[in-house]
């Protein structure tokens, strides 16, 4: 009983990480960043906009709250297609209440299927950002590096041809990349990623097509996360929340601007019975006068112009 | 695998916990407190070991592997600095490679005092299905690295990611390892059954490891920070008849979160103020242990 002698080399041990996308930093050994206004955190509301079709796509992975049952699962289909009818008016209006401008990322089949829904999303001065072309448009390695690259062109063309704008963001399904996605990204005049969740400030993330950015949108602070996978009530996804505001904001004393990501399913924050505490949360960081909300076009420009 | 598997490992002889004789801890505290931060480096695209996969999904995995650099980048800091503010020291089990790749990390533990155990080379990398040999070379690469890096000889040894062979409790005290904090059958430290040698088995607390509170048992924050309060609490209050062992085990991505870190300061505001509570390091537990018990258990 041996393992192949090749288990004990390691190529790629080293000073440094083990790839090239990005050298080592420390988030408390960089210069201070200074948000517009100065606020000192931003809070970054993204909210995923996302199609099921009935007929789920396993390859290379079926999506988080995809479909469960047998043929026809009207149940799950239905409960998803809730949060796109309903849920998102609850949250976006959460946001408009407090004048709060969000990023929402969007299935390009949403804006195929629902005009109306992305027409009053733009037209109130929310950011679109990429989220694949629908819920079976998940990316992993093993898929083929062309069907990848037409995957991204077809979100981002489609995308574009309905709201005149073209993404700048983009945000895979279940965060979930291949090795050749960030190229694909970057090559595509995509500007910000937000899959990888290493850090608390937008960083730079180099591919062989260019940099692009990532901001980081911490998974461990979503509604899917706290209240559907760890099943959390949202009055403890509040305070988990205002918990993590107070830390950063203390941070900001010495450290300088921080971020706070906050990312929002429909048909998971947008029931009856949750959204009135989320309100709450909302409106009390909105009274906070160092607190802004912001979408990520904006986190982007102002962290780019301090590099 | 080839050699005979055993129903009984034979680490150790039953000894009920009533009627033990009474292990005294420093000035009369009754509970003996160390904090485990794992630091630890994951490979983004790891050599494969049949026995296990290193990531649930293909590589990369991208939100497992960024989860864990938060570490490195952003949480290590905050964790450590909280630690030191309320007086706790660490003794870190370390992916040793962390040394070559990230030793600001490394430097910052050792400048803190913290004391350093093995925890293999990466956490992606695991002991099942090596040979003697290669499980020989893991321990020599673990002492030699950590050694030329802080200057301290290792002592103990969490397997990489729990990952054991039947062979390693002997390599590790023929080495000379005081300690392992792999078996979780007591509160007390136990001396293990090995060919040569004398090994501790010092309590870790598995149940209570950050990772465990958050996504075995999927508690809050707030749920965690108080659950260690009360494992804490009990702990201290019996270990006025023996002395017990607490360890918090963390892992920094996961305690250093921006919405864990604050309710986790309770925690050590509650432990440092108690009385009760010897803080200190798993080395010096081990010492004080043995004195008491000498080379048999």
């Amino acid at each position: 009983m041996s393992l192949d002698p090749s288990y004990l080399e390691y190529p790629r041990r080293g000073r440094g990480m083990d790839h090239e996308h990005y050298p080592y930093s420390s988030l408390f050994d960089r210069n201070p960043v200074e948000w517009p206004d100065g606020k000192k955190l931003m809070i970054w509301p993204v909210i995923s906009l996302e199609y099921f079709p009935m007929v789920p796509n396993d390859d290379p992975f079926r999506a988080p709250g995809h479909m469960q049952t047998a043929y026809p699962d009207y149940r799950h289909y239905t409960a998803r297609e809730y949060g796109t009818r309903i849920g998102i008016y609850r949250l976006l209006g959460a946001f408009e209440k407090v004048g709060a401008k969000v990023s929402v990322a969007t299935n390009s089949l949403i804006a195929e299927r629902y005009p109306q829904l992305v027409e009053d999303i733009v037209s109130a001065g929310h950011e679109i950002i990429a989220h694949s072309t629908d819920m079976n448009g998940t990316i992993a390695s093993g898929m083929a590096e062309s069907d990848e690259k037409a995957l991204i062109e077809g979100s981002l063309a489609s995308l574009q041809k309905a709201t005149g704008i073209r993404p700048r963001g983009w945000l895979s399904i279940a965060r979930s990349q291949s090795f050749n996605t960030a190229k694909l990204l970057a090559d595509a005049g995509v500007e910000y990623m937000c899959d990888w969740a290493n850090d608390e400030l937008p960083y730079k993330f180099q591919t062989d097509a260019g940099a692009i950015t990532n901001i980081p949108l911490n998974h461990e602070l979503s509604d899917r996360q706290i209240i559907n996978v760890q099943q959390h009530s949202v009055d403890s996804y509040a305070q988990q929340m205002r918990d993590a505001a107070d830390w950063l904001l203390a941070e900001t004393e010495q450290y300088g601007g921080r971020m706070l990501p906050m990312h929002l399913t429909p048909y998971i924050m947008g029931l009856p019975y949750r959204i009135s505490s989320f309100e709450e949360l909302v409106a009390d960081f909105a009274k906070r006068k160092d607190i802004a909300f912001a979408r990520g076009e904006k986190i982007l420009d102002s962290w780019k112009a301090q590099q | 695998m080839s050699e005979a598997q055993k129903s009984d490992p034979g680490l150790y002889d039953y000894l009920p916990y009533r009627g033990r004789p009474k292990i005294e801890w420093p000035e009369g505290k009754t509970c003996a407190v160390w904090i485990a931060p794992n630091l630890e480096f994951y490979e983004l695209d790891p050599a494969v070991n049949p026995h296990r996969k290193s990531w649930p999904k293909p590589h990369p995995d991208v939100v497992g592997y960024s989860h864990r650099d938060h570490a490195n980048r952003v949480s290590h800091w905050r964790m450590a600095e909280m630690m030191t503010k309320h007086g706790f020291p660490g003794s870190v089990s370390l992916s040793v490679a962390l040394c070559d790749h990230i030793p600001e990390v490394v430097e910052d533990a050792n400048q803190r005092g913290w004391e350093f155990f093995s925890h293999g080379i990466y956490n992606t990398r695991y002991s099942y299905g090596m040979d003697e040999v290669q499980e020989r070379a893991i321990i020599e690469d673990s002492i030699a690295t950590v050694e030329r890096t802080t200057g301290q000889r290792i002592r103990g040894w969490l397997a990489p990611a729990l990952t054991h062979t039947p062979r390693t409790l002997d390599l590790l005290a023929e080495y000379g390892m005081d300690y392992t904090c792999d078996l979780y059958h007591d509160d007390q430290p136990t001396d293990v059954k090995v060919k040569s040698g004398q090994l501790t088995a010092i309590p870790y607390s598995l149940e209570v490891n950050d990772h465990y509170g958050f996504f075995v048992y999927n508690m809050s924050p707030r749920e965690y920070a108080d659950t260690l309060i009360r494992q804490y609490d009990r702990l201290a209050e019996e270990g006025g008849q023996s002395g017990t062992v607490m360890c918090i085990p963390l892992h920094s991505y996961l305690i250093g979160q921006p919405h864990r870190i604050g309710p986790f300061e309770a925690v050590l505001e509650h432990i440092a103020a108690d009385g009760r509570a010897w803080i200190t390091k798993a080395g010096d537990i081990v010492d004080a242990f043995r004195k008491q018990t000498g080379g048999a258990s």
